[in-house]
């Protein structure tokens, strides 16, 4: 398998050179994220498995988007890139039309407070701090001021303001996927990143924190959904299905091809 | 990030794990208390033997004999020093101010019925001022009273109550070796502790002490007082050539005296002393750097459980030198915490060993130093588990289980 792979995807470089300099001008271009072929490489035990392969991807602000795929196909490299969190080993990455793929690590540590709200799958609020002090610590980390004022505005906003002075072990998983979700959003991010947000809640919860995904993105926010539940991803206007570290295919939702005509 | 947030997270996760905070304080309590402890002794040791050397005379230089003997045992005191000799440094000495002979041994001394066992001491008058002594009632004997052998005895506080109690002793008759002698003083106390009590004695006139009591014409030694502004050194050497020529040494042959000056006595046993409290107070260190090893072994482990935490800190934006400042700032916390209380502790220690007939002083300046040194420790003991932390990935710190 892998080095039928290897062997399919090795463009010839003159060729990638030359087209480069029109790439980047595109990538550039408009639209809130813009990728252009990246690529991330692993060696696991002497041979190299590309996490991604040649990724290009846009995304304009306001838009809700569900990353699908099985498992290994690359959409948590491909979420750690876009947070940020990681750098591609080649291509490029835009937020906002500024070359993010070449920082070093404190300036992406500046971006990631800025740009980027996270919201992982296992929660990871701070425990003994309360969700008010959990939602308030990006501010503090960007040095802002009124820090605690605005992180009671964003949990009302995910309807936790009754729930300020709670320590995580005292909230239900649902509840703390909101505080979490206040903690994304407190700093007015260019756009939110969530792996699997709904993968440790009961469905009850998860529909929940779902409304909660599409009241932010009415509110026009951007958002970005890693998950493998067909019917999250049908809640999306968008899908982008990946396999083996490349986009499949990218448009409206699988399950409403027919209902949106196709792409 | 803001400073005073940054102290309140470090003080919550502190107190987060109270038990494991405290123990890895203990070195540093036990580190600090110990140093200012051994310090505080050292200092109050030094002082105490000082001011016994102090009490002692202002500007002193005394003459012994020298001992003779084998192997370090002493086998007998040279009996070579004379009136004569002390006569001669006063006149040929231009900075010897005072000289007084002194000669002295224990005597029964009774009154009516009482009686007591003291050092009675032959000496001139000058020995009041030469040895610092002042009169509490009183006078002391004169020089004519010198010359002329009087029976006439002055009495140290102690001494005095011994025999006559509350009531006034002066004019009174006491018996000293068969001898009677009229108490014509009372000498104030000096209270100092040690190898001589200076409040149970009695002072008579040498001359006297020589034909009457003791008899025996050789000095014990010979108590001088230089002038304010001499060069020891070279009084000294003045002194030895003096007693030299008296005792008619040749070139090469040893002296058979030798000269104590107060100056370089109090030079030498404060150079010991010093010595001996930093000595004291290094070995206490080794316990602050014990308490340092605690708090990187601790440190790392923290570092280790919170990566997860870390990883958190890093996504929602913490450069590494935030982290690196927040774990810095715990581990110099938990030193500094500890060194303060290990400074409560030390200085009560120190206080209660002072009630305990040791002299214990605590100085603010070791105090100030114990616990800028448990900061220091702090900084470099918590810098590698806290650079550790900074460098961490922040994607494997996240899937860190
Ligand atoms: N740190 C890593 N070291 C080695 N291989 C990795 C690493 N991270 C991801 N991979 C590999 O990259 C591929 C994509 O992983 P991932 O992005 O986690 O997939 P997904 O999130 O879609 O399940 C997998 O084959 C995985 O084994
Ligand atoms: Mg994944």
């Amino acid at each position: 398998m892998r080095p039928v792979e290897l062997m399919t995807h090795t463009t010839p470089e003159p060729a990638r050179l030359q087209s480069r300099a029109g790439a980047v001008a595109a990538a550039a271009g408009p639209g809130l994220i813009r990728t252009h072929n990246v690529v991330k490489r692993y060696l696991v035990g002497g041979t190299e498995v590309r996490a991604l392969d040649g990724v290009t991807l846009t995304i304009h602000e306001g838009e809700l988007v569900a990353i699908t795929g099985s498992s290994g196909s690359g959409k948590s490299t491909l979420m750690n890139i876009l947070g940020c969190l990681d750098s591609p080993d080649s291509g490029d990455y835009f937020i906002a039309g500024e070359d993010v793929s070449k920082l070093k690590s404190d300036q992406l540590a500046r971006i990631r407070n800025r740009r980027i709200g996270f919201v992982f799958q296992s929660f990871n609020l701070l425990p003994r701090l309360s969700s008010v002090e959990n939602v308030e610590l990006p501010l503090l980390y960007a040095g802002r001021h009124h820090a605690a004022a605005k992180a009671r505005e964003a949990l009302e906003i995910v309807g936790l303001g009754d729930r300020l002075d709670h320590e995580p072990n005292q909230l239900s998983g649902g509840q703390r996927q909101r505080v979490a979700i206040a903690r994304a959003i407190v700093t007015d991010p260019a756009i939110i990143l969530a792996d699997e947000p709904t993968g440790n809640l009961d469905s009850r919860s998860g529909d929940e924190i779902l409304k909660l995904f599409e009241t932010l993105h009415q509110q026009g926010r951007t958002i970005l959904i890693v998950t493998h539940d067909p019917d999250i991803a049908a809640f999306c206007p968008r899908e982008i299905n990946m396999r083996d570290g490349k986009v499949l295919r990218d448009g409206a939702p699988a399950a409403g091809l027919t209902a949106h005509g196709g792409d | 990030m803001l400073f005073w947030t940054t102290i309140k997270l470090a003080l919550r996760s502190l107190a987060a794990n109270k038990l494991r905070t405290l123990l890895t304080m203990l070195g540093m309590i036990i580190g600090v208390g110990s140093v200012i402890t051994m310090l505080a002794l050292g200092h109050g040791m030094q002082q105490q033997v000082l001011s016994n050397i102090s009490a002692m005379g202002k500007n002193l230089l005394a003459v012994h004999p020298k001992w003779t003997g084998t192997n370090g045992v002493i086998n007998a005191t040279r009996e070579n020093l004379t009136v004569g000799d002390a006569r001669a440094l006063l006149r040929d000495v231009p900075q010897i101010r005072r000289v007084t002979p002194v000669l002295g041994q224990r005597e029964q001394v009774t009154y009516l019925n009482k009686n007591t066992n003291c050092e009675v001491v032959g000496c001139a008058t000058t020995l009041l001022v030469v040895r610092n002594y002042t009169i509490a009632k009183g006078r002391m004997f004169n020089h004519f009273e010198t010359r002329l052998e009087s029976h006439v005895a002055v009495l140290g506080p102690e001494t005095a109550y011994d025999l006559f109690g509350v009531l006034n002793p002066i004019g009174q008759t006491i018996n000293i070796a068969g001898n009677q002698f009229e108490v014509i003083g009372i000498l104030k106390s000096k209270g100092s502790r040690g190898w001589f009590n200076p409040d149970n004695q009695i002072l008579i006139p040498y001359t006297t002490g020589m034909d009457q009591i003791f008899g025996r014409f050789y000095l014990d030694h010979i108590d001088m007082q230089m002038a304010g502004k001499a060069n020891v050194e070279k009084v000294l050497n003045e002194c030895i050539s003096v007693l030299r020529r008296r005792h008619h040494l040749l070139f090469g042959d040893p002296s058979d005296f030798h000269i104590f000056s107060q100056e370089q006595l109090l030079q030498t046993v404060s150079r010991v002393t010093e010595t001996l409290t930093l000595f004291l107070g290094a070995v206490a260190g080794i316990s602050l750097l014990v308490g340092g090893i605690g708090i990187m072994n601790i440190m790392l482990v923290t570092v280790t459980e919170r990566t997860r935490e870390i990883g958190v800190r890093k996504a929602i934006g913490a450069c590494n030198s935030d982290i690196l400042r927040q774990f810095m700032l715990e581990a110099v916390l938990v030193s500094v915490l500890g060194g303060a209380l290990g400074a409560a502790m030390g200085v009560a220690l120190s206080h209660f060993i002072h009630f305990q007939k040791f002299v214990a002083q605590v100085q603010t300046s070791n105090v100030v130093i114990a616990m800028s040194i448990a900061a220091g420790i702090g900084i470099f003991f918590g810098y590698y588990p806290a650079w550790r932390a900074a460098q961490l990935n922040p994607i494997e710190a996240l899937r860190y289980e």
